[in-house]
């Protein structure tokens, strides 16, 4: 074991793994992050026809495996192959990254828009009646209203959901993906040195750590009424006190 | 179509089935591993001592944060290699394999163990102080205390947390497969690799792993229910 000879020779590899990472974790959980608002509103307010399959579709997200759906994804798809090729969606489903990052967006959709229900039911009726008494619309008391109440209370278990799927995409490497998880595999596969986890392992603890600690920020900004002072993401420029 | 399913010669309905009960034996055995080891990381992170405090804190901080799949090949190749050094230093002709379904067994139990020390760590936290107490004022030893008093209820705290890892563990299973354990999965593979229908196996597998989880929530939902009899509800 050479700890440290191993990063010398290999970190331009684990740092492009980190990259991919960051982009395929990152990238899902936006994609996932502008269809779950909307998803969780037909959750909340949906007829029936809207929400029993919605209803399947998370359960089937939340209840099967991510390894098996991606599987189902990128293996399933070469079964269609004839038909994507007509469609011209072949080349989209050849690519192991874009059949991680679609098997990631579904899944990640599923649980944001569980989230998201939750925190929707859990802004008090009187502050949407408040909206509808001083003439604001529908559209305008969601966006008013409704979801930035509902982003406060379901910030946290968003972050959440979201380090899960930081760590959910070293699953990628099995579809052969070179993430910073695929990118460890092949680098002990040459060289049989188990240092190479350790630096695996610390980089996954760096970018969980790096992004609770940019999701705090953010949390603090979204109610600072709660929090008292006011971060800056920038520093403190601002030196202001609450009353 | 249904007769790629069949059981016999002709289908693989008797491999799935071989597979799918590799994956419940593996559930099975991880899940009180990771119990105990939950059990040892909350008691460690609510002791007394500062040394076993970051003890316990350590453990479940780190590994909740690394990816599942990270920890089994640290498992699979890591107690691997040092098994093999141990060995060999005492006959240098010796090899040993640690088999994939016990680097299965000691990777989830280390990451439900993680998890449940959280949960079994809230738990214990939220008991009531003085319930111990009116324990010892009659005269109940430490032990009775811990099963008469505190374990029923910390049960009742910490069961809807622990299904839900229940839930994660059955579905982290499927990831014993890269290790090469013929679970319901790996056995998924064997067959797309014979039969060319891809899709159709994947989705049979995911209905399964599916089927499991919604048997499991039946379960669990009647467990809790057992659990909270008596209590009043809010």
């Amino acid at each position: 074991m050479d700890v440290f000879g191993v990063f010398a020779q290999f970190w331009p590899e684990l740092l492009s793994g980190v990259g991919i990472t960051i982009k395929l974790a990152g990238l899902g959980a936006i994609i996932a992050g502008f269809l779950a608002p909307l998803l969780a509103l037909v959750r909340v307010n949906g007829g029936p026809a809207a929400q029993v399959p919605l209803r399947f579709y998370i359960s089937f997200m939340r209840g099967t495996p991510l390894l098996a759906q991606m599987f189902l994804i990128y293996y399933g798809s070469g079964q269609f192959r004839p038909f994507l090729q007509d469609i011209g969606l072949w080349n989209f489903f050849r690519e192991p990254f874009n059949c991680a990052l679609l098997a990631f967006v579904m899944n990640s959709t599923a649980y944001q828009t569980e989230i998201l229900r939750g925190g929707i039911m859990g802004v008090p009726h009187g502050e949407i009646e408040a909206g509808k008494a001083v003439g604001m619309s529908y559209v305008m008391s969601l966006r008013r209203v409704v979801y930035p109440h509902a982003y406060r209370i379901a910030w946290p278990a968003l972050g959440n959901e979201i380090i899960l799927l930081i760590k959910a995409s070293a699953l990628a490497s099995v579809v052969t993906v070179f993430d910073l998880m695929g990118q460890t595999r092949a680098i002990f596969q040459k060289t049989f040195d188990f240092s190479v986890y350790i630096w695996a392992a610390v980089l996954y603890l760096c970018l969980t750590a790096a992004f609770v600690w940019i999701w705090r920020r953010f949390e603090h900004r979204l109610s600072p009424h709660i929090h008292g002072k006011r971060p800056s993401l920038l520093g403190a420029m601002t030196k202001r006190e609450t009353a | 179509m249904l007769e790629l399913f069949s059981f016999g010669e002709a289908g693989w309905g008797d491999q799935l089935l071989q597979g799918l009960l590799v994956t419940i034996q593996l559930a099975l055995t991880a899940l009180p591993v990771g119990l105990l080891l939950g059990f040892a990381a909350a008691g460690a992170s609510l002791s007394p001592y500062r040394w076993l405090r970051a003890i316990g804190t350590g453990y479940t901080t780190i590994m909740r944060g690394l990816p599942e799949l990270l920890t089994l090949f640290v498992v699979y190749n890591g107690l691997g290699l040092l098994l093999n050094s141990i060995v060999s230093s005492w006959n240098p002709d010796a090899r040993v394999e640690l088999s994939s379904f016990v680097a299965g067994v000691i990777a989830l139990g280390l990451v439900f163990g993680a998890f449940a020390g959280e949960v079994l760590r809230g738990a214990f936290q939220s008991l009531n102080k003085g319930q111990m107490e009116a324990g010892k004022a009659v005269g109940m030893r430490p032990t009775q205390v811990f099963f008469r008093i505190m374990l029923p209820q910390v049960w009742r705290f910490a069961l809807p947390g622990l299904g839900n890892l229940w839930i994660n563990l059955l579905k982290d299973t499927a990831l014993v497969s890269v290790i090469a354990l013929d679970d319901l999965m790996r056995m998924t593979q064997v067959a797309v690799r014979s039969t060319k229908q891809p899709f159709t196996f994947f989705l049979a597998a995911c209905l399964i792993y599916w089927a499991l989880c919604v048997i499991s929530e039946i379960v669990l939902a009647r467990l809790e229910k057992r659990a909270n009899r008596g209590v009043r509800r809010a």
